[in-house]
């Protein structure tokens, strides 16, 4: 059973006891835990059941590579799952929970799965569930999901805060040990803005542990001496808590920073998401120590050497009072002196190699610890918690030579250095045969945008596994033990029989055993990548962080082929998961996306208008009065305006000035029709084409004087244009002198539209807004009502109206004082729908709904607004091709239903036959439909083939329900054919 | 001219910086040939030169930035802005040049404390310890576009459209939130 020594703990403050709960269980554990540390020194060895066969599992590791210790964090709004207890900083009242397990983790129903492993192989899921197939919906999928998975998926909004923030600097370090600390050392000293970031809340990594001196002075000073040294210099920042996620082209680096994770509650945000773009990236992230596959080697008590270690020494807590130490190198050696530094009994080393020697071997065979050479661990014994090992010849086939009583295995298989962050970005590995690793290979490093180096690799992470090594590099002279040279141990013992392959673990996190990945292979599964995936090796949220370079090396071994043959998966970022809260950074609820107002939006919103989002703006749809349905209300507004007066804040509609001696020109490349001919102070509706021909944006220009014209265009379609604009002017027509600009949000636009639009102007007063002097399609500039404005006679609902534009800074005054000069007149605002209604009435088209980026200005009717004179525009040229002269393109028409109800929007018109898959042959569809209350029946607009040619002619228009409409091609204008009313 | 507002009426908040809608303030886009003559000649009128590149310079509480290689941005006092744009406009009547009033159509910030730089530095990717006064820096804060400058020792000063200024607010409040301190 694990335990707190009594004395220790490099890390932990005695003085700051933290109380937590595991499953409910009030616990223990001191400032500076990790949750795993606190859940062992609390005796708490199991904490989780396995994913597949719901074995009992406990903590392996003391880092990123964990693959059990997952654990639901908090509770409600701040709960979260699969939470790392090795790097999870304990604070006070942590609440956590065990996972996968039902109904407790003592006592598991899904632990019958173990017994059955014989019918769970790999590809298990592949096999079973594939007949019947109905059978997957919804009978296997449910049970999976109800018994399979870790963690819950959170019920509460998470409550708390997340950002970004981005750095620059000329050298990034990944990792502070040692050697990143030496590397970052280097680069400060020569000036270059260097920034460290250190994953876990420490510097210094290993060395704290495993020592050695560095330059004379023992490894901790050195790093004490070192970070100061860091700490002073302005040009380094040191960052800890703050993982090296990902690297990616053009040195870019993604951090990701844990800063108030230990404190919820408090005022920090939780997480915080670093881009940095860095000149260089020193990766110096270390190594990460392997499991030994032998049976059992997954029950609570089995923990890696280097993390029994750490545990010792960084929180004086121990995985049990008597310990067997299994290794295949010297390192482990090292485990076996922290331990009997700690008081704790050795019983035994059990060392794979046939004959090994060194001062850390000696050292240990000097404390009278036993040494058993060319052994392995044929078992362990126990169920929930180790008892024992069985001990077998390395060499043979798991015949039990003895027996050792213990409470804990330290296991140690070598040591892989992390190359992840060198392999996210290209950087290539090489299988080091008698180191028995791959390392980087500095000869194919991740290269930049000038084919150089972008990443340099140091200390343990290149593989470097001894202080001696690492420093050097620096030009530091350093001392650590001598060791012998490790032998490769894939499986233990080497001819393990299937009873003990079944049960020695490669991946802990997917229940991934030797037996799984020896059958892929069996099965003529080659490359590793497929492999992974069928029997779902390193697929879990550690990534194979333990078991990849085991698994590869069995499936090579099953194979018959070496190690490099068969290669490493693909590492990729992120390193270790990251929150999606830190992703999201600020871009969560009001700040998910920006919102556009315009100037008289809390006017709207007082009113209680409902809301229609126009790109990025949101225009009120209609403003309905207390009790009223919105359909109700768009009746009334439509109502109001053709009867008497209405108001439309217009200010959305995109407004650009172009100006330039070449500016007609210009506009009569971008406009289907002339604008150049236009005359000072008057209005022309224009269409838009891109180079396809296709209809993309219309508006009403203006010409302000000789050299300049306003385009209104679309609402959703001024930046775009706008930047359409530019495209052309600064890429093809450079020459070309015109300027523009995008003046959309100078102005705030209003519409006053209807018979009484005259008299509230007038009301206003200031200016002559008769027939005379204001006719139609023309506009004025002077002062209305004390403001400033500009006054075109436009209307895009066949009444008379006028739309008025003001500095938007007055929108919002301009426009009280149009309600208030209207009142009299009964005027009211209206919104989107009403406007959408009565340009439909009119027969206008309406970019978006009639068309969709496939129709051309000749599909709707409108080729009166096609210059004949023009030698070019843009889109003539595709307008001349045949498919768009095609006389059977289906064209604009109006359509009204026989008995006046409304056609359902987006319905197709169907025509004899059936088309090659089956379905109804078409020959049209309603682009826009909707209950006209000026009419009082449905209308709508729709695509016919050849439809002008065919009025009269009654459609029909297949509904849900098996339901048929039938509507009869008509005048797409409904309302005041000869436009009088709005001519007046 | 009446009830003129800006985009927040001057909203403000303290975090570990403050934040704060600078009210109403002119501002004259101006697009030319950046090398003519008329154009020094005008701005010289005003007391200003033609910025360099990336540039903002300051006088009499007027300041003119380079937005482009083809275009300026005069900041000047709301009330004179429509007076500055005929101006401007009279003195280029000649050039190739659009002189248009934007004051309405923009939005002007400005974040206040010895760690401004931080509230922006979570916001826009720009390296803030590369920025030097006179500097102009036209970039985005997280998802809209926005221009920003050293206005005083421990102040910047952005500009955005004024149609996402209340997002912008809403951005910098949390940004200098206390407890976000990056150091």
């Amino acid at each position: 059973m694990s335990l707190r020594l009594t004395k220790g703990g490099r890390l932990i403050d005695r003085s700051k006891p933290l109380g937590f709960r595991f499953n409910g269980q009030p616990m223990h554990g001191f400032a500076g835990d990790t949750l795993a540390s606190a859940l062992l020194g609390a005796g708490q060895a199991m904490v989780g059941r396995s994913f597949k066969y719901h074995r009992p599992r406990g903590i392996v590791a003391s880092g990123v590579e964990e693959p059990n210790a997952l654990l639901g964090l908090g509770t409600g709004a701040r709960f979260e799952p699969d939470q790392r207890a090795t790097t999870t900083e304990l604070f006070e009242g942590a609440t956590t929970t065990s996972q996968n397990h039902w109904p407790s983790l003592k006592f598991d129903v899904g632990a019958i799965n173990d017994k059955l492993y014989r019918l769970f192989p790999a590809g298990f899921y592949y096999k079973t569930f594939m007949f019947p197939r109905f059978a997957w919906k919804h009978v296997f999928e449910p049970i999976v999901r109800q018994s399979a998975g870790l963690g819950e998926v959170p019920k509460d909004a998470d409550v708390d805060r997340y950002e970004q923030a981005y750095g620059y600097c000329d050298v990034l370090v990944a990792g502070g040990g040692v050697a990143g600390l030496a590397a970052a050392l280097e680069a400060g000293r020569k000036g270059q803005r260097v920034i460290v970031l250190e994953q876990t809340p420490h510097w210094g990594g290993r060395a704290m542990v495993d020592g050695g001196q560095i330059d004379g002075h023992d490894a901790a000073d050195w790093v004490a001496a070192a970070l100061a040294e860091l700490k002073a210099m302005a040009n380094v920042s040191l960052r800890n808590r703050t993982m090296v996620s990902g690297v990616f082209d053009h040195g870019y680096v993604i951090g990701y920073q844990r800063v108030g994770d230990a404190e919820p509650g408090s005022d920090k945000p939780r997480h915080r998401l670093w881009r940095i773009r860095a000149g260089q990236i020193v990766v110096a992230s270390g190594a990460i120590e392997r499991p030994i596959s032998f049976a059992g080697n997954d029950l609570p008590g089995v923990m890696l050497a280097g993390a029994v270690r750490d545990y010792i020494m960084n929180w004086a807590v121990a995985p049990g009072q008597r310990l067997v130490v299994v290794t295949n190198n010297d390192d482990a050696y090292r485990t076996a002196l922290a331990a009997l530094d700690a008081g704790l009994e050795v019983a035994g080393v059990v060392d794979a190699r046939e004959a090994a020697s060194g001062p850390l071997i000696d050292a240990v065979k000097a404390r009278g610890v036993r040494v058993y050479e060319g052994h392995g661990i044929a078992k362990v014994k126990g169920r929930a918690e180790v008892t024992g090992v069985e001990l077998c010849r390395q060499a043979g086939e798991g015949t039990v030579v003895m027996e050792l009583a213990c409470d804990a295995v330290a296991m140690s298989g070598g040591w892989s250095p992390a190359v992840h962050l060198w392999s996210h970005c290209g950087g290539k590995l090489f299988w080091d045969e008698a180191a028995v690793m791959f390392r980087p290979d500095h000869a194919r490093p991740p290269t930049g945008a000038d084919g150089e180096a972008m990443a340099r690799i140091v200390g343990a992470a290149d593989g470097k596994l001894r202080l001696c090594e690492i420093m050097e590099e620096f030009g530091l002279g350093a001392v650590a033990d001598e060791e012998s040279a490790i032998e490769p141990v894939w499986l233990m013992p080497a001819r393990a029989p299937d009873a003990l392959r079944f049960k020695a673990f490669l991946d802990y996190q997917n229940d991934v055993k030797v037996s799984d990945v020896q059958l892929a292979a069996r099965e003529g599964y080659e490359s590793v990548e497929h492999t992974k995936r069928y029997t779902t090796l390193g697929m879990a949220t550690d990534q194979g962080k333990l078991s990849n370079i085991n698994g590869l090396a069995i499936l090579s071994d099953a194979l018959g082929r070496p190690i490099p043959a068969t290669g490493t998966t693909t590492f990729r970022p992120p390193y270790t998961p990251i929150s999606f809260g830190a992703i999201t950074g600020e871009a969560r609820g009001e700040l998910f996306q920006p919102l556009r107002r315009t100037p008289i939006q809390g006017w709207h919103a007082a009113r209680g208008a409902h809301w229609e989002p126009v790109g990025q703006w949101r225009r009120p749809y209609c403003y309905p009065r207390s009790g009223e349905a919105h359909g109700d209300a768009v009746k009334r507004e439509i109502l109001t305006t053709r009867e008497k007066v209405g108001m439309l804040d217009a200010s959305t509609l995109g407004k650009i000035v172009v100006k330039g001696p070449d500016a007609g020109r210009f506009l009569d490349m971008l406009y289907t029709n002339l604008m150049s001919t236009l005359p000072v102070g008057k209005c022309r509706y224009g269409l838009m084409c891109n180079e396809n021909g296709f209809l993309m944006d219309d508006g009403v220009v203006v010409r302000l004087s000789e050299d300049s014209w306003l385009c209104h265009t679309t609402s959703g379609g001024a930046d775009r244009i706008h930047g359409w604009m530019e495209d052309w002017l600064q890429c093809e027509w450079w020459d070309w002198k015109v300027y523009t600009a995008n003046l959309t949000e100078q102005f705030a636009q209003v519409a006053v539209v209807g018979p009484k639009a005259r008299a509230v102007l007038e009301k206003l007063g200031g200016m002559d807004v008769s027939k005379e002097a204001l006719p139609f399609m023309t506009y004025v500039e002077g002062e209305l009502g004390g403001f400033r404005a500009r006054v075109f006679r436009i209307s895009f609902s066949g009444e008379l109206s006028y739309e008025i534009a003001v500095p938007t800074s007055e929108g919002l005054a301009f426009w009280e004082a149009v309600a208030e000069a209207g009142a009299e007149f009964g005027i009211t605002p209206y919104g989107t729908e009403a406007l959408h209604v009565m340009r439909a009435e009119k027969g206008f088209i309406m970019i978006g709904d009639e068309t969709d980026g496939t129709v051309i200005p000749q599909d709707l009717g409108l080729g009166w607004a096609i210059s004949k004179k023009k030698e070019d525009y843009l889109g003539k040229r595709a307008q001349q091709r045949s498919y768009m002269t095609d006389p059977d393109r289906w064209k604009l028409v109006g359509l009204e239903t026989l008995d006046g109800s409304v056609l359902p929007d987006g319905v197709y018109a169907v025509d004899a036959g059936h088309n090659a898959n089956g379905q109804r042959n078409v020959q049209g569809r309603v682009t826009s439909t909707y209950f006209s209350p000026t009419l009082g029946k449905g209308i709508a607009m729709g695509l016919v083939r050849r439809g002008p040619d065919r009025m009269g002619e009654v459609l029909d228009f297949p509904g849900d329900n098996g339901a048929i409409h039938k509507a009869r091609i008509v005048d797409p204008c409904f309302y005041d054919k000869e436009g009088e009313k709005a001519n007046v | 001219m009446s009830e003129a507002v800006s985009a927040l009426g001057g909203k403000s908040v303290k975090g570990f910086a403050d934040v704060a809608e600078a009210g109403l303030v002119g501002m004259v886009t101006i697009r030319a040939d950046l090398g003519t003559k008329a154009l020094a000649k005008a701005l010289k009128a005003l007391g200003l030169p033609v910025p360099g590149q990336r540039r903002i310079e300051s006088a009499e509480g007027r300041q003119i930035a380079w937005m482009s290689p083809d275009e300026l941005l005069l900041i000047c006092a709301y009330a004179e802005a429509p007076a500055l744009v005929a101006q401007l406009s009279e003195a280029l009547a000649k050039e190739h040049a659009l002189v248009v009033d934007v004051s309405d159509a923009r939005a002007l910030f400005r974040v206040n404390g010895t760690k401004a730089d931080q509230v922006l530095t979570k916001l826009c990717p720009v390296d803030f310890a590369l920025l030097p006064d006179g500097e102009i820096r036209r970039t985005r804060a997280a998802q809209v576009a926005v221009a920003l400058w050293r206005s005083d020792e421990a102040e910047i000063s952005l500009i955005c459209f004024r149609s996402v200024a209340g997002y912008v607010f809403d951005l910098l409040e949390v940004s200098a939130r206390k407890g976000g301190e990056l150091s």
